[in-house]
């Protein structure tokens, strides 16, 4: 199990700042939700720990920052699952979960018995066998996105970065990916940082939220904290009912406004 | 049996493609070497089959060879099925080259130790892309190719501006540029062999061993880059070799197009999309494709020669069609 750390994060595009200053410590095996409305800089933080966007501060795993590793030996710490991951029509699923393993083979060298034996076993515990062999361009939206978070298991990285997991599934669909995600981190201790835009949900599976708007931290803390109607009605400009169930789960529903 | 069950049984183990693309190789070989305008196997001399034919079949195969595995490679690091291997600039760069060469005149470089024309089309397609790269890298910071695919359009559009302004001012040498750009094997000899083949063999062996890097590409620049690949060496490592590769084939034979694009897509369609098996299967079949498409061009109008560049767009667009209308990839 790996901590990651955020040090006076900063990410600016051009004159534009779309992170201000972002520190916090997500520990061992701790679901961080990011949440906040569009333009927050939820995915500027998850790409800056992935390393696709130059920010200043430091991103650190396990107290040693990102920027000083080689990207194969970042990518052995960090997966990265992109908001709409590419997914090329005329690669087979089993081709696709083979690349989780990059970081693994040399630079001339080609997937070995392990990496293929890796990748089955994979899709096996992720009951995904039946599409090794299927173009992704005949999958539906859930077994893509269940194809996805298999990639991102097959990386063996203890953090796991998810961007807006479930924007593109039915409600079925997005239960079913986020219990997988929530049953690996429990099997594998991984470390959960997301960006979602579904309330609810986020309060259901993190540990933690952190509210974003523009660029800073407003709120952190639980479901039951972060995610109150006074706060998102200042932040994200609406009128919210705030329900908290007997089990703890906060549930946010839209108000319609009375004509 | 499924849609999709069909599609895998077709496409078939990865030894069962080699087997067979080797074969055709061997078939279009044998072919090439006993059809010509001189007679056919048996009635030509022994002189003429090994000094004047097998050098062309074996020219016309390196040249497919590379003008393939090179527009698959591009096509790979620019994760654009329409691209070909003079994306960048090497063609109209070459053509520049030979068209000065031609300007200055062919009888007065006919004492020269070394022939120009080679030379400074391989130059000149060096440079274009050299340029290309200069440009597109000032202006892009970012991991896109998009910014080094303007610059290449850019300079593509000076060099054929250069290149009419010099025709303009040499009427006289129009048909014999225009010769050299719609690409001919007629002077094939195994000098011109020996000139290409170490840069075509250099530039394959770097393109092949960047196969699976290619694959990883296919999920785009950010997602190759979150995998741990260096997208950017790379793509500077591939188009280096595909250019250089490029430029010396086409210093000899001129500018064959068409194969660059037609036969990667040709592989991708019945093979699958996989660059482990389109580059070496591109090798196999482009070399095929072009040493069978240049024997209607030696015999069709005997004893004039039609040029192998039309002869390509010729037979390659419509039987292409066909296999887009037969073998439609899973969408």
């Amino acid at each position: 199990m790996s901590s990651l750390a955020f040090r006076s994060l900063t990410v600016r595009y051009g004159k534009r700042t779309a992170v201000t200053e972002f520190s916090d410590v997500v520990t061992p095996g701790e679901w961080l939700c990011l949440i906040g409305p569009n333009g927050a800089g939820k995915s500027s933080i998850l790409r800056a720990a992935a390393g696709l966007v130059a920010h200043a501060g430091d991103v650190e795993v396990d107290g040693a920052p990102l920027a000083i590793r080689s990207a194969r030996r970042r990518a052995e710490l960090v997966a990265y699952v992109p908001q709409s991951p590419e997914l090329p029509a005329d690669m087979t699923g089993t081709e696709y979960v083979l690349l989780g393993r990059t970081p693994y083979i040399a630079y001339f060298g080609v997937e070995s018995e392990h990496d293929r034996a890796m990748v089955a076993n994979v899709l096996d515990r992720l009951d995904l066998a039946g599409l090794g062999d299927r173009y992704l361009g005949t999958m539906s939206g859930g077994e893509r996105q269940r194809l996805v978070i298999a990639r991102a298991l097959a990386q063996e990285a203890p953090i796991m970065l998810l961007d807006e997991p479930t924007s593109a599934l039915d409600i079925g669909h997005q239960q079913q990916a986020l219990e997988l995600v929530d049953r690996l981190r429990h099997e594998h201790g991984l470390t959960v940082v997301s960006a979602m835009h579904d309330l609810t949900l986020a309060g259901l599976y993190a540990d933690r939220l952190s509210l974003l708007h523009h660029g800073h931290v407003v709120s952190t803390g639980t479901a039951a904290h972060v995610l109150r109607a006074e706060t998102l009605s200042e932040f994200y400009g609406v009128n919210v009912l705030v329900h908290h169930e007997d089990d703890g789960t906060v549930v946010v529903v839209p108000k319609r406004s009375v004509v | 049996m499924t849609d999709r069950h069909v599609q895998r049984a077709v496409r078939g183990s990865s030894a069962l493609w080699f087997t067979v693309a080797t074969l055709l190789l061997l078939g279009a070989l044998a072919l090439g070497v006993m059809i010509g305008p001189a007679g056919n196997w048996g009635t030509a001399s022994w002189n003429i089959i090994w000094h004047v034919r097998m050098p062309r079949v074996v020219l016309a195969g390196v040249v497919g060879a590379m003008l393939s595995v090179a527009g698959a490679s591009y096509q790979g690091v620019f994760r654009n099925p329409l691209v070909d291997p003079y994306l960048l600039g090497v063609a109209a760069g070459a053509g520049l080259g030979a068209t000065i060469v031609f300007a200055i005149g062919r009888s007065s470089t006919t004492g020269w130790w070394i022939d120009p024309l080679p030379l400074a089309a391989f130059v000149g397609g060096s440079l274009a892309v050299l340029v290309t790269y200069l440009v597109g890298a000032s202006f892009g910071a970012g991991r896109s190719g998009v910014t080094l695919v303007l610059a290449g359009v850019a300079v593509t559009s000076l060099a054929t501006a250069i290149q009419a302004f010099v025709l303009q001012r040499n009427n006289d040498v129009i048909r014999e540029v225009y010769g050299w750009i719609l690409g001919r094997l007629t002077v094939a000899s195994w000098g011109d062999v020996r000139l290409v083949l170490p840069y075509v063999v250099v530039s394959t062996v770097v393109l092949l061993a960047h196969r699976r890097h290619l694959d990883v590409l296919r999920v785009g620049d950010d997602e190759a880059a979150a995998l741990g690949t260096q997208v950017r060496r790379v793509r500077l490592v591939v188009v280096v070799a595909a250019t250089l590769g490029t430029a010396a084939v086409v210093s000899v034979s001129g500018l064959i197009g068409f194969v660059g694009i037609v036969v990667p897509h040709v592989v991708r369609l019945v093979a699958g999309a996989s660059y482990r098996r389109v580059l070496p299967l591109s090798l196999l079949l482009g070399a095929t494709f072009l040493i069978l498409v240049d024997i209607p061009g030696r015999v069709l109008q005997d004893p004039a020669e039609t040029p192998i560049g039309v002869v390509t767009a010729f037979f390659g667009a419509p039987f292409f069609i066909l296999l887009l209308r037969t073998r439609r990839a899973p969408s």
